[in-house]
């Protein structure tokens, strides 16, 4: 068993290995290296609970009340890793010691993408990733509107539903023809777009932004097409970069993320792992790498991680369905599955207890790819039980149908 | 061990349900239920398993005839 493990990086994947490697008996020395000087924290919530108030900066730390003792784990926050030796098994820090591993965990996650041509480098300009962007962003709205969001992803979509629900305006712009097109295709990312506009979010459409004036108390945001808005606040939500930079010098293969294998070990390096955001796993089924920015993936891998440094002969825990949650304007919209590889979608509608609930099926040659629901959450319990086998995607219809009518069990 | 739920917390996620769907389920309106409450020995992983999985802690494990037991 390894005896001094480090994990890089301070958030939920991170947090999660080192959890599951003491739950799982291992008593070494663990070592956690934040870039951040803020204690761990969960980070859906920044977009959504955090920003509404309904949940303060304590109801989303991660390691609980015991705190670095209570886990056993030698946290050193505010020490960024800046380079890693595989051969001599060291880890550079900058603004920290240097530090040894037996096993490393790379868990530094990803970073928001930025406009082109520093058009964001402006003080009412915001992305959301870090706790201290969703303090500032709240304050920001707090002192009202009128809120733009540029790039209609799901980060962006809850900061609009969080700022609707708090009485701003907001104007939502996407730079595409179809907003949400790229996670869910047109037709379900049309859905999801009526349920912008019906709760007030003005959507612009096709609307790229060619740069962002500063303004007294704000600023403009003018489009390439020559339409502009005014802004109190510009949330700035286009995608991510991953962090590895630090590993570039290492030789560990890097593609739009670590690539690793199925169980998270990076092939080329004795003893490292990569999990959570910046990890692209390979799928066996598929034979693909694959890179997801899921909560629950993150956890998952954490713990398929923890268990191989604990007992490296046992065969890796294999993937999950992979999983992902948002909430907007009170709907829980929830997906399973991969909607990309896709051939086909239908939208249906199940009634259940008076109420329509929306669910997308996506199918690839009739085989089951992929499930959206819109508010209910036990029609995706069904979805996700059924995805591992991909059933003909008819059966899952007749599943979630006699689920709606009736009180048949989830799974 | 016994299962304990806080339904005021559950945000109807569903992680639990996706690893124990013996112990698990959601009703109508995306509430955790819990459908039997007691763990056998041989089911403690897989529950503790879906007790992690929970995003918002909303679900625990706590030994027969402890406080929160009444
Ligand atoms: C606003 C927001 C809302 C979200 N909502 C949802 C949701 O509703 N559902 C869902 O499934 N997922 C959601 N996600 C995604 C989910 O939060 C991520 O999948 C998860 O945080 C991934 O965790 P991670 O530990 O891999 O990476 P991260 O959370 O990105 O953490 C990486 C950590 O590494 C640190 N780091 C980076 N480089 C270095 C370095 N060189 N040295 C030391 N430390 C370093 C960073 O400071 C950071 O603390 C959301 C994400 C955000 C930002
Ligand atoms: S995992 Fe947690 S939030 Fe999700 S349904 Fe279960 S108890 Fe509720």
């Amino acid at each position: 068993m390894s005896e001094r493990v480090v994990l890089v990086g301070s958030s939920v994947a991170g947090v999660r290995t080192a959890q599951d490697l003491r739950s799982g008996g291992f008593d070494g020395e663990i070592v956690m290296l934040g870039a951040e000087r803020e204690l761990p924290y969960d980070k859906p919530p920044l977009s959504k609970q955090v920003l509404v108030g309904t949940m303060s900066e304590d109801d989303i730390g991660l390691l609980g009340a015991g705190g670095w003792d209570g886990l056993g784990v030698d946290g050193r926050l505010g020490q960024r890793a800046t380079a890693l030796d595989v051969d001599e098994r060291l880890v550079a820090v900058e603004g920290g010691d240097d530090v040894e591993y037996d096993a490393l965990v790379i868990a530094t996650g990803v970073r928001p993408r930025t406009l082109p041509g520093g058009l964001g480098d402006h003080q009412s300009v915001f992305t959301v990733r870090e706790l201290r962007d969703g303090r500032e962003l709240s304050r920001a709205l707090a002192h009202g509107g009128p809120l733009m969001v540029v790039g209609a992803g799901f980060i962006g979509a809850e900061v609009a539903s969080s700022a609707r629900s708090l009485g701003v305006e907001v104007t939502m712009a996407e730079a595409l023809a179809a907003p949400f097109d790229r996670v869910l295709g047109t037709e379900v990312g049309r859905h999801l777009t009526e349920l912008h506009r019906s709760h007030g979010v003005d959507v612009l459409t096709e609307a790229s932004v060619a740069a962002i004036e500063p303004t007294r108390d704000g600023a403009v945001v003018r489009f390439a097409d020559g339409r502009s808005r005014e802004a109190a606040t510009v949330v700035v939500g286009i995608g991510t970069i991953p962090n590895t930079e630090w590993l570039v010098s290492s030789g560990i293969p890097l593609e739009d993320g670590v690539l690793v294998d199925e169980g998270c070990a990076v092939q080329a390096a004795e003893g490292v792992y990569a999990v959570g955001d910046v990890a692209r796993r390979w799928d066996p089924a598929t034979d693909v790498y694959r890179r997801v920015e899921h909560w629950t993936s993150a956890v998952e891998q954490a713990h398929a991680v923890a268990q191989q440094i604990i007992h490296p002969l046992a065969p890796a825990e294999a993937a999950k369905a992979p999983y992902f949650w948002s909430d907007q304007f009170g709907t829980k919209i929830q997906m399973v599955g991969r909607p990309g590889d896709a051939d086909r979608v239908d939208l249906h509608t199940f009634e259940v207890k008076g109420v329509d609930r929306t669910v997308a099926l996506y199918s690839s040659a009739g085989a089951f790819a992929a499930g959206v629901t819109f508010g209910w959450p036990r029609g995706i319990a069904a979805c996700r039980a059924a995805w591992a086998s991909r059933p003909p995607v008819a059966d899952v219809e007749r599943t979630l149908h006699t689920l709606s009518s009736g009180m048949a069990p989830v799974a | 061990m016994r299962i304990h739920a806080d339904i005021g917390k559950c945000q109807g996620y569903g992680n639990c349900v996706a690893i124990d769907a013996k112990h698990f389920d959601l009703d109508d309106d995306g509430m955790v239920v819990v459908i039997d409450d007691a763990v056998a020995p041989d089911e403690l992983d897989t529950t503790e398993e879906a007790v992690r999985s929970c995003p918002v802690s909303a679900i625990w494990t706590q030994a027969a005839g402890g406080p929160a037991d009444e």
